[in-house]
């Protein structure tokens, strides 16, 4: 079967054995993100810059010395990380042709291990909003609009619509990123998870998203949205790659103070868990999610292995939505502040005063998005209204976090949620609601885990009846990443979540394969 | 209650970001409203959370100067410079008053 198809472990034993050679891999990437154009994933592909990283590894690899596992695997980086000599947008006019002086942290920890980096994937502007469809670049295409399983169980509601212009969102504000590893064009795609960006994606394309705990990977050269919660997000096919990709991310970094001193050991999942001991709990909901039955057949599972489940409460939860848009609003108001035209960035041509500029860069350079969140984020801080709002978030911020220590101090181990609402929907209708109202609606389930700053990754379970992607949460305590990905493999394991059916990937397969000896990798 | 122009012109020149049109103003609107939702909840004696590392140090490192002398890349990003000066228009003048700004505030 296909190489690409292959998770990332597999491929690598691949490249060591010299079955294929990162220039190869890196090439097949690249010409697959051309002809998978259409799904609008990618803003900057660095041709140039990743033929010479899989050069740099090629030799590498020829001497015997690879840097690990990661050395040769092609990345792709969600364009709100910096990257250096590559243009680093965040999806918005105000950074349109800003090449990145520096890389993020967790860029360059990614190239010290040999990854070779694609490109830049695409986002909501500036990551707002949750289905990666308001940036200025255009909207992601999921690709599963474009799979054999999708266009199997599409219904048209008029016979004017057809497969073609019903593609669905991917999701947000990751989508381009959960688009490229869901597609195959990369291995593994860096994301960013402020409220659910990274899971909410990494469901609707079927793929595992991985948010970490907060302070656990450098924030150093994301671009921030709100300091106290954003957090770098790992998209991969499976939760093994997830791991090994945070073994080479998580650690202290002096450049990002709020990254933990504590040691961080990279571990590797045991291929068999024993769940019997675990506590699973789900909690109470009051609203209705389409995913209510898989979380049910998922209960059933850990039950018949022996883990004990029970329903648990979390009383202040649905309160996270409107405890993260003050919060999430007053933040924004203060980290979009920076952008002035001064030293980076869109400048306008005005120039009658600093303050004129200011605002006319300002107004040239940011959607109605963005310019909405810092309004409304200047207004909760305003003197007569910051008691009000701002500081009464955080403490219902406190109390959000109280209820998971409550819970987790019960004798849970880990929780268990749907990551969203329903299946994706159809672009045409995603956008007839505005951007707060979807958020607000989509990042329901997954909001909490970044008040509380615990990890959480979505595990893809199964189709939908629309024949798309299903997936289903799991959130664990602060920093045991270790036990939320062993039971998270565990569940994918039994899952045995279906291949998506591309039939781009099929025809490049082909061409690419057919002069190659066919090797079982198991 | 609706928000006085005011404070809307108030935001404006905090912001130094224009409500651009009614629809603008009309999203506030519907922000406030929603983040109203807040009072229903009872926060009696509850702390503020700034942060969920909270319960840690947080540290200082050497006062040692490690990296710097980027001018060069740092200046290259922007669009008016001198030497190796960023170029600002004059700062000490004010924004304009509602009534002689292009706002949309001026037909409220």
């Amino acid at each position: 079967a296909a190489l690409k198809r292959r998770v990332r472990f597999q491929v690598s034993a691949a490249l060591k054995e010299g079955h294929v050679t990162p220039t190869e891999l890196c090439q097949r990437c690249l010409s697959l993100i051309k002809s998978t154009k259409f799904l609008n994933a990618y803003i900057t592909v660095a041709e140039e810059t990743a033929l010479k990283q899989a050069e740099e590894s090629e030799k590498r690899y020829r001497r015997g010395h690879p840097l690990g596992v990661l050395d040769g695997i092609p990345i792709a980086v969600k364009d709100n990380f910096n990257t250096a000599g590559i243009e680093t947008t965040c999806a918005s006019n105000m950074l349109k042709g800003y090449i990145s002086p520096y890389n993020a942290t967790a860029v360059q920890k990614l190239l010290d291990q040999g990854a070779v980096l694609l490109g830049k994937t695409n986002l909501d502007e500036f990551a707002m909003g949750s289905g990666s469809t308001d940036g200025v670049f255009g909207p992601v295409r999921n690709p599963w609009s474009y799979s054999r399983q999708y266009k199997e169980k599409f219904v048209p509601k008029s016979h004017s619509q057809d497969e073609k212009s019903n593609w669905v969102i991917t999701g947000g504000s990751s989508g381009g990123s959960a688009a490229a590893v869901s597609s195959f064009t990369c291995f593994a795609a860096l994301g960013s998870d402020t409220g659910g960006s990274t899971r909410n994606p990494a469901a609707h394309c079927g793929v595992v998203g991985l948010k970490p705990t907060y302070g656990l990977i450098s924030r150093h050269g994301l671009i921030p949205l709100v300091n106290s919660m954003d957090v770098p997000g790992i998209l991969t096919r499976c939760v093994d790659d997830a791991a090994v990709v945070l073994g080479s991310l998580a650690g202290h970094d002096p450049k990002d103070s709020t990254t933990i001193q504590d040691d961080f050991k990279p571990f590797e999942l045991p291929n068999v868990a024993d769940v019997s001991k675990l506590s699973i709990g789900i909690p109470k909901v009051t609203f209705k999610s389409c995913q209510q039955l898989w979380t049910g057949t998922a209960a059933d599972l850990f039950k018949n292995a022996g883990a004990k489940v029970i329903e648990v409460s979390l009383p202040h939860t649905c309160y996270s939505i409107v405890c993260y848009h003050v919060l999430c609003t007053a933040e924004v108001a203060s980290n979009m502040a920076r952008f002035d035209g001064l030293e980076y960035g869109h400048r306008s041509d005005m120039n009658k005063s600093t303050e004129s500029m200011y605002a006319a860069t300002r107004r040239e350079g940011f959607n109605d998005v963005v310019r909405g969140r810092i309004l409304s984020g200047n207004y909760f801080l305003l003197k007569q209204n910051y008691e009000n709002y701002f500081i009464k978030a955080q403490k219902v911020r406190r109390l959000i976090a109280n209820d998971f220590v409550k819970v987790f101090r019960s004798g849970v181990d880990i929780l268990l949620t749907p990551t969203t609402l329903c299946d994706a929907v159809p672009y045409m209708e995603f956008i007839k609601e505005d951007n707060r109202t979807r958020s607000a609606q989509d990042d329901i389930l997954t909001q909490a885990a970044n008040m509380a700053g615990l990890p959480a990754i979505n595990v893809p379970t199964a189709l939908s009846e629309r024949g798309l992607p299903i997936g289903l949460q799991f959130i664990g305590r602060s920093f045991q990443e270790k036990q939320l990905l062993t039971v998270a493999k565990w569940f994918e394991k039994q899952v045995k979540f279906p291949m998506i059916q591309l039939e781009e990937v099929k025809r490049h397969d082909h061409d690419a394969f057919q002069h190659q000896k066919s090797a079982s990798f198991s | 209650q609706k928000v006085t122009v005011e404070v809307l012109d108030h935001l404006e020149h905090l912001a130094l970001v224009d409500f651009r049109d009614a629809e603008g103003v009309e999203r506030l609107q519907k922000a406030i409203q929603f983040a109203d939702q807040l009072r229903d909840v009872n926060t009696d004696g509850v702390e503020p959370m700034d942060s969920v590392l909270e319960d840690r140090c947080l540290y200082l490192r050497d006062d040692d100067v490690t990296e710097g002398n980027c001018t060069n890349e740092l200046l290259k990003n922007a669009r008016e410079k001198v030497e190796e000066y960023f170029v600002a228009p004059p700062g000490n003048i004010p924004l304009p008053k509602l009534e002689e700004r292009e706002t949309i505030l001026q037909s409220s």
